[in-house]
């Protein structure tokens, strides 16, 4: 790792006057995917800003069909909050199967988000819910908030402070996890969300999509049948040593089968 | 730059100066000479860094040492109360739940969180739990056998 400045942010705005200030200062949340970075001399920060103690950003409410989550919060507290397990359950258990225990204490949705690891779960939860992304500065909807592999919305001194999810009539997940690591290979999110059906995929492609096409067939006959003839296109999708762009693609008709199944 | 960090291990308070790029597990192993807490893979999967901080389990090799500042850290070598082991660690020995045992501090320590919010918990429940720990022995049977007995020991 190469050596960097520390600082622990006293507030939001001190946060984003330092990131705004210098564009090689970056902020760790959880440091879930940002520790692994530097260890890996894949970055060379100027200063660390530790976002740590701002315990305002972390916690969940619930205000009528609405769940907020602070962007501290840890997949741990949203996996084994009964607020959301009321509310959405399919959220927490995608919170719930996140890495591992450890990882699950420490990692953060605003940090998850913030990354945007195309094999990330939440991304799938934000664009299959039609979440809404509230930063220091503005709201944006999780459809223009992933733009593209580790891209965001985000400006230089933009920081996610909170989400909020609309209850959906039903909704579920189901990912092909790496073995080793709980990434998914691929993920899809299914819901029947507040403005109509949404199909959202994970890990296969460079940055999370939603699938047209099984949108509007579960729009008209909400059954693992109505998807089980859409294939998506291997062109474009993720390849390494784990899957093929193939493998990926066959899993996205898979993986929607079963979570419309789970979804019930 | 070294930063001055303080925090308690194992009810001891303790105090480094360390860079701002140390980790946690460096500054237990380096600084305090507290080696029971191991590096595995060094990429937050294998587990045997695993201590707790502010009783929470999480992996020491993936937390700066300065981000642990005036936090309550416990290791594998704060677990035994003097001689006698703690009931965690005698269910790993009579259950034969190691084999080189690199990876066993970190599986108790693991360990002692999940009883510690579910004291009962199934064989499913251990092995689920267990995600984040990896045993190269190949000896995940006995692991489970010694997570169930230690638990039972804990609840009696």
């Amino acid at each position: 790792m190469y050596n960097f400045e520390y600082k622990k942010a006293g507030s939001v705005a001190e946060a984003a006057s330092i990131i705004g200030a210098d564009a090689d200062a970056k902020l760790v949340a959880g440091g879930m995917t940002y520790i692994p970075t530097l260890k890996q001399r894949l970055a060379a920060p100027t200063t660390v800003v530790d976002m740590n103690g701002l315990g305002d950003l972390a916690g969940i409410s619930v205000a009528g069909d609405t769940v907020t989550i602070g962007a501290m919060t840890r997949h741990a507290a949203v996996a084994c909050s009964a607020d959301v397990a009321a509310a959405i359950p399919a959220l927490a258990d995608l919170a719930g199967h996140i890495g591992d225990p450890q990882v699950r204490n420490r990692g953060t949705i605003g940090g998850s988000i913030a990354n945007n690891d195309p094999a990330a779960d939440y991304p799938a939860g934000l664009v299959g819910l039609g979440a809404t992304v509230k930063t220091n500065r503005r709201e944006v909807g999780a459809d223009d908030f992933f733009i593209d592999m580790f891209e965001t919305a985000l400006e230089q001194d933009e920081i996610v402070t909170s989400v909020s999810f609309p209850k959906p009539v039903k909704a579920a997940y189901m990912k092909f996890p790496n073995p080793a690591s709980r990434y998914a290979i691929t993920g899809v999110f299914v819901a029947q969300a507040h403005d109509g059906v949404r199909v959202a995929v994970t890990g296969a492609g460079p940055c999370v999509f939603r699938v047209a096409a099984m949108e509007a067939a579960l729009s008209s006959n909400w059954s693992a049948d109505a998807v089980a003839d859409i294939s998506v296109s291997a062109d474009g999708l993720n390849e390494d040593i784990h899957a093929s762009a193939e493998y990926r693609a066959h899993l996205i008709t898979v993986m929607a089968k079963r979570a419309v199944a789970k979804a019930g | 730059m070294t930063l001055t960090v303080s925090m308690t291990v194992n009810g001891e308070s303790v105090s480094a100066d360390v860079e701002p790029r140390t980790l946690l597990v460096q500054m237990l192993r380096e600084h305090l000479g507290l080696t029971g807490t191991h590096v595995g893979c060094d990429t937050s999967q294998c587990g045997t860094c695993v201590v707790h901080v502010n009783g929470e389990s999480l992996k020491s090799c993936t937390m700066l040492a300065v981000q642990a500042e005036g936090a309550d850290v416990t290791t594998i070598e704060g677990v035994a109360d003097g001689e006698t082991l703690h009931p965690m660690q005698q269910a790993f020995h009579e259950n034969h739940g190691l084999q080189c045992g690199f990876c066993t501090p970190g599986m108790i320590m693991s360990s002692l969180d999940l009883v510690k919010n579910n004291p009962d918990p199934s064989e499913r429940e251990i092995r689920e739990w267990l995600e984040g720990n990896l045993c190269r022995c190949t000896g995940y049977h006995n692991i489970v056998k010694s997570i169930d007995a230690g638990a039972k020991a804990m609840r009696s």
